[in-house]
């Protein structure tokens, strides 16, 4: 026997709405349960594998140094961190970390900073000799990625002026700088770009005296392209590589670039 | 427009969320009138429900994730209102603000009539662009905070690097008292107003008793 086939009745208006909302809550639903599946693939996503960073989930990690490179498009020398007149300066500088300057042996007569160029060649140079360069003076915005800020009155030797000085050219054209307190606890890694940057300071004063052991005596980094956490205090050693260098924040979770 | 609003309904949720991580760390933030403290935000019990301390670097590192979903799709939500004519039923015109007010007193139940509308009304119109505008003011401070250096002019634009983070923080407390509003509207509107922002179609029931679309 053969059926036959009832032709097909156009849909009525009320199915069509039917059909409809069927299709758009279905869709709606699926992609709402998609978004949050990817949410939750998100917040479990595993660590990344400590190295040089650490401590942030594998796909942020990624997206941070992604963005790392969409934004040092953008970064020039002639991009300068607003200054003022000193009298904006705070008296009571904030102390945000001691981390690495805790080493009770740590004499401050016996410090000399030591610098291994990209040869393996060894320089050891003491404050005065620092103390004896040019000294430049920056009034600025210290800015925390806590997300405090305050205005600061830092002098030293700039950073270029340093590297022309000692002859350190072929070294800084590595990609990065490592700086390392004495006792080794506290280290960061600076790309080049930064670490060059015109107001980029080698600092021994603070609010026109020396630097006290809590803001970092004898010698600190000030970098007002990075956040605080890039501000090495008490510099012991410094080294030039083109692959990162060591970051102690970066290692907890922090963006190694951390550029303003 | 319908999908950019559903795509941006969780980016904003995790751009606050990551934002109150990152808060957490400098919470400086109070509404204080001659010396006395109304509102200190946050304290510390509503921290510790959402589990918001010490977790500044993650909140950093899903913020700056999340900050580029949050620019594209308002972007594409721009241009398609743009492009497909439809700002000029979002856009207020000179009547909205002065209807907007009737609409408000409606709303109230204190006027028995609501101004004519076409699709939005006047208050819409101004509640729907202002966010627009909310959205592009949370990209240009975001943008100041997070590269002061490079991008000095938008500190400047946004009045200081402390200012353009007071500002960007008050642009988030707006989208949270938006969305009390919203949800409250959405309510109020019941059930078929809703399904249409799923289903893009609303069903109105014709003179004939015949539904129509």
């Amino acid at each position: 026997m053969k059926k036959i086939k009832k032709p097909k009745k156009p849909l009525t208006v009320e199915q069509k709405i039917t059909r409809r909302n069927l299709i758009s809550f279905g869709t709606f639903f699926v992609l709402g349960s998609a978004a949050f599946g990817g949410w939750k693939w998100l917040l479990n996503s595993p660590p990344e594998q400590a190295g040089v960073t650490g401590a942030a989930h594998r796909p942020l990690r990624r997206a941070l140094n992604q963005t790392e490179l969409f934004f040092k498009r953008i970064f020039s020398d002639n991009h300068l961190v607003r200054t003022y007149p000193k009298s904006r300066a705070a008296q009571r500088v904030r102390e945000n970390s001691h981390i690495g300057m805790r080493d009770p042996g740590f004499k401050p007569e016996d410090w000399r900073l030591l610098v291994t160029d990209s040869n393996g060649q060894q320089l050891r140079i003491s404050i005065d000799d620092i103390r004896a360069l040019p000294k430049t003076e920056i009034v600025y915005d210290f800015k925390c990625v806590e997300g405090w800020d305050q205005i600061q009155h830092w002098a030293g030797v700039r950073m270029i002026d340093f590297i022309r000085h000692f002859q350190l050219e072929d070294s800084a054209k590595k990609e990065y700088m490592g700086l390392e307190t004495p006792d080794g606890k506290y280290y960061v890694g600076v790309d080049r770009e930064s670490a060059l940057h015109p107001q980029t300071i080698l600092a021994y004063e603070m609010n026109d005296r020396p630097l006290t052991d809590g803001h970092g005596a004898p010698l600190r980094l000030i970098i007002p392209v990075k956040y605080g956490i890039k501000n090495l205090k008490r510099i012991g050693t410094m080294t030039f590589s083109d692959t990162r260098p060591r970051d102690y924040w970066a290692e907890q979770g922090y963006d190694y670039y951390s550029g303003l | 427009m319908r999908w950019t609003h559903w795509v941006n309904f969780p980016i904003l949720a995790i751009m606050i969320w990551s934002g109150l991580l990152i808060y957490w760390a400098n919470d400086v933030y109070t509404v204080t009138v001659f010396g006395h403290t109304f509102v200190r935000f946050f304290p510390d019990w509503f921290y510790k429900a959402l589990h918001i301390p010490s977790r500044l670097a993650e909140g950093m590192a899903f913020h700056f994730l999340f900050m580029w979903f949050f620019a594209l799709n308002g972007l594409f939500y721009v241009l398609y209102t743009i492009l497909s004519g439809e700002w000029r039923l979002l856009v207020p015109n000179r009547h909205s603000f002065k209807e907007a007010w009737l609409v408000l007193l409606h709303d109230l139940h204190i006027r028995k009539m609501a101004p004519p509308q076409k699709k939005y009304n006047a208050a819409q119109r101004i509640a729907y662009t202002a966010i627009i505008f909310m959205g592009f003011g949370s990209l240009v401070t975001g943008l100041a905070i997070y590269k002061p250096v490079q991008l000095y002019w938008l500190v400047w634009l946004c009045g200081g690097y402390s200012f353009a983070r007071i500002l960007h923080f008050i642009l988030t407390i707006g989208y949270v008292l938006f969305f009390v509003v919203h949800i409250v509207q959405v309510i109020l509107a019941g059930w078929n107003n809703f399904r249409s922002v799923i289903s893009g179609f609303e069903v109105i029931e014709s003179e004939k008793g015949a539904p129509e679309k």
